[in-house]
């Protein structure tokens, strides 16, 4: 009795002892694991954060020294404090090219977004051909901006383009178009539109086909037309969706450089309605090689951007509806 | 009026709205082709010639003595090859150590990281054009890849893509002893093959198409791209426009074809990168 009584202490013992060995071990092969973990992570993310770490992160502060440079066409400079800044300030260009960028983002947006809701809306009703049309209306996006600006300055020609013909048919004396600075910016705007519709009436066409049918059905037995549907489900439940289009379109309408730079060019009589500050930006820097002053410029569109996203961020908050 | 009239009724005014809207779509393609297939008086002439007399395709012969167009063809080529291959590897491999393994600083180094979203890329063109001149790559392939192959957007995508798939696999690869970069290789990439495909298309697309970085690095024409190939021909002085249009077809047909071909990809792909970004 009694020896089988010790016996079983030492058993429990023992047991005891190897539980803790296996704690041991498992507590020990955990943090080893954990390391092995933070090994393989950083392994992973190292190519990645080291690039944009050099070629973009590292390049925005780099661009923000040059900015109080005169670093010109050779890669000598010296710094220059503010000179750039009060440059920026007191050059007429400047407030031009800003002028022509809000004026043509103000244009584009609105007529992009709003025909790609219409366009998708439509191809989101039940008709035959989907695909089709999806196809066709997606064709611009996948051009070659440099190929869409040659066929349309074509088009445009004010003599012998295709546009003033058809509009001869119907009596009308087409203008000189991207010739002429005041209407310049409509061909390039109608161009933009032209180029912007396919990309974003894929993405409202994927938020539309989300969209509960019920909704519909319930709004159809209360009696409502297509036309109160649109405006009391489509649009609210697409809000989010919509708000991401207008905020990628104003982005890149901000940043418009390749229609200006291929359609009008620097010797038009239009390119001063045209320009943009993207435009200017370019010219100085890899034209005139005047390149303090386009860092300085890289930096104004750059606080424009952020000033933009901050608002967005808040106004997001208010209007856009989350299911 | 019946039920079945109306909705005829309103079906072919919905066409006839799409039907509008695909016709001002194709014009400018279908123009561009047979302005590209007609004699230069032909595409002068007013009221203007629809179809050519006979079809000009001495035009594409001469728009390739004028440019040469295959040594575009390969230096975009390869070009979008590369930098496509590299943000697959690169994006995914940082998106998938972003998503599933805990690392220390890992929430910081990601916000660092979304913020290079934010940021227009005429912030990062000047410093990127000096390092490359200073390493004295311009007017090389490498200087137009380099820059391309980081992608904080591609990284930001693929870690969407991985958040998604069940904790349980991982723990049971685990279990059996893989370690991260087997996991991810050979369990999570398959997985995320729609990801990988958004990606690609996204970046091929982008590679094909850019403009202003190869404008700027590669000005010998030896080793421009397409893009900046158009732009030096659209510049020429008395434009040559069956010539110019040419060419223009040339530079864009392999994409509209790689569309059409992947037309349910491309569609998805472009979808997902709304729904996720």
């Amino acid at each position: 009795m009694e020896a089988g009584k010790k016996l079983n202490s030492n058993e429990k013992i023992n047991k005891l002892k190897i539980l803790d060995y296996i704690g041991n071990f498992k507590r020990n092969n955990f943090s080893k694991n954990r390391l092995k973990n933070y090994f393989w992570a950083y392994l992973l993310i190292f190519p990645t954060v080291a690039g944009l770490g050099v070629f973009y992160i590292g390049a925005f502060f780099q661009n923000l020294y040059y900015s109080f440079t005169n670093l010109g066409a050779f890669g000598r400079y010296n710094f220059i404090g503010l000179d750039n800044y009060s440059r920026l300030i007191s050059d007429p260009e400047v407030y031009q090219t800003l002028i022509n960028t809000f004026k043509y983002t103000m244009l584009v947006v609105p007529l992009t977004v709003g025909i790609s809701i219409l366009v998708a809306t439509l191809l989101n009703s039940k008709i035959k051909g989907i695909g089709i049309y999806r196809t066709l209306y997606f064709l611009p996006a996948v051009t070659m901006p440099a190929a869409v600006a040659m066929v349309w300055r074509w088009l445009f020609n004010g003599r012998i383009g295709l546009i003033n013909y058809l509009l001869s048919l119907i009596g009308i004396t087409g203008p000189a178009w991207i010739a002429d600075p005041r209407f310049a910016m409509f061909a390039l705007v109608i161009v933009s539109v032209w180029m912007g519709i396919g990309f974003n009436m894929i993405i409202l066409l994927a938020g539309l086909q989300g969209i509960s049918k019920n909704y519909y059905e319930a709004a159809s037995i209360d009696g409502a037309g297509p036309v109160k549907q649109f405006f009391s489900i489509t649009l609210p439940v697409l809000s989010p969706t919509i708000f991401f289009v207008v905020v990628m379109s104003l982005i890149n309408a901000f940043q418009t450089f390749e229609l200006i730079f291929l359609m009008i060019g620097k010797e038009s009589m239009a390119i001063d309605k045209t320009k943009t500050i993207v435009y200017l930006f370019y010219r100085h820097a890899f034209e005139w090689h005047d390149k303090g002053y386009a860092a300085a410029i890289a930096v104004l569109i750059f606080a424009i951007i952020l000033i933009f996203t901050v608002v967005q961020m808040a106004l997001q908050k208010k209007w856009v509806h989350y299911e | 009026m019946s039920y079945k009239k109306r909705q005829k009724n309103h079906h072919f005014w919905i066409h006839f709205v799409l039907i509008t809207g695909v016709v001002i779509t194709i014009t400018p393609f279908i123009w561009m082709i047979l302005t590209s297939l007609k004699t230069l008086g032909e595409s002068t002439q007013i009221p203007p010639v629809i179809l050519p007399d006979s079809p000009q395709w001495k035009n594409y012969v001469e728009v390739q003595q004028r440019l040469p167009f295959l040594r575009f063809y390969y230096n975009t080529i390869v070009y979008t090859a590369v930098r496509t291959i590299g943000q697959l590897i690169l994006c995914s491999m940082a998106g998938y150590a972003f998503a599933r393994i805990e690392f220390p600083g890992k929430k910081a180094i990601f916000i660092i990281m979304l913020s290079v979203l934010m940021i227009p890329s005429q912030s990062f063109l000047l410093p990127q054009f000096m390092i490359m001149a200073r390493f004295k790559l311009l007017n090389t392939l490498r200087a137009l890849i380099i820059p391309g192959l980081f992608s904080a957007f591609g990284t930001f995508l693929m870690r969407q893509f991985f958040m998604q798939i069940p904790k349980e696999l991982e723990e049971a690869a685990i279990l059996d002893g893989c370690n991260h970069f087997q996991i991810y290789k050979n369990i999570m990439l398959p997985l995320v093959k729609p990801g990988l495909t958004a990606l690609a298309i996204t970046c091929i697309l982008a590679s094909w198409n850019q403009l202003m970085w190869p404008l700027i690095v590669n000005t010998s024409i030896e080793k421009m791209t397409l893009s900046a190939g158009l732009a030096s021909l659209a510049g020429q002085h008395h434009t040559n426009y069956p010539v110019s249009m040419a060419g223009a077809v040339l530079a864009i047909w392999p994409m509209i074809v790689v569309f059409l071909l992947f037309q349910k990809q491309f569609i998805e792909g472009i979808a997902s990168t709304g729904s996720k970004g």
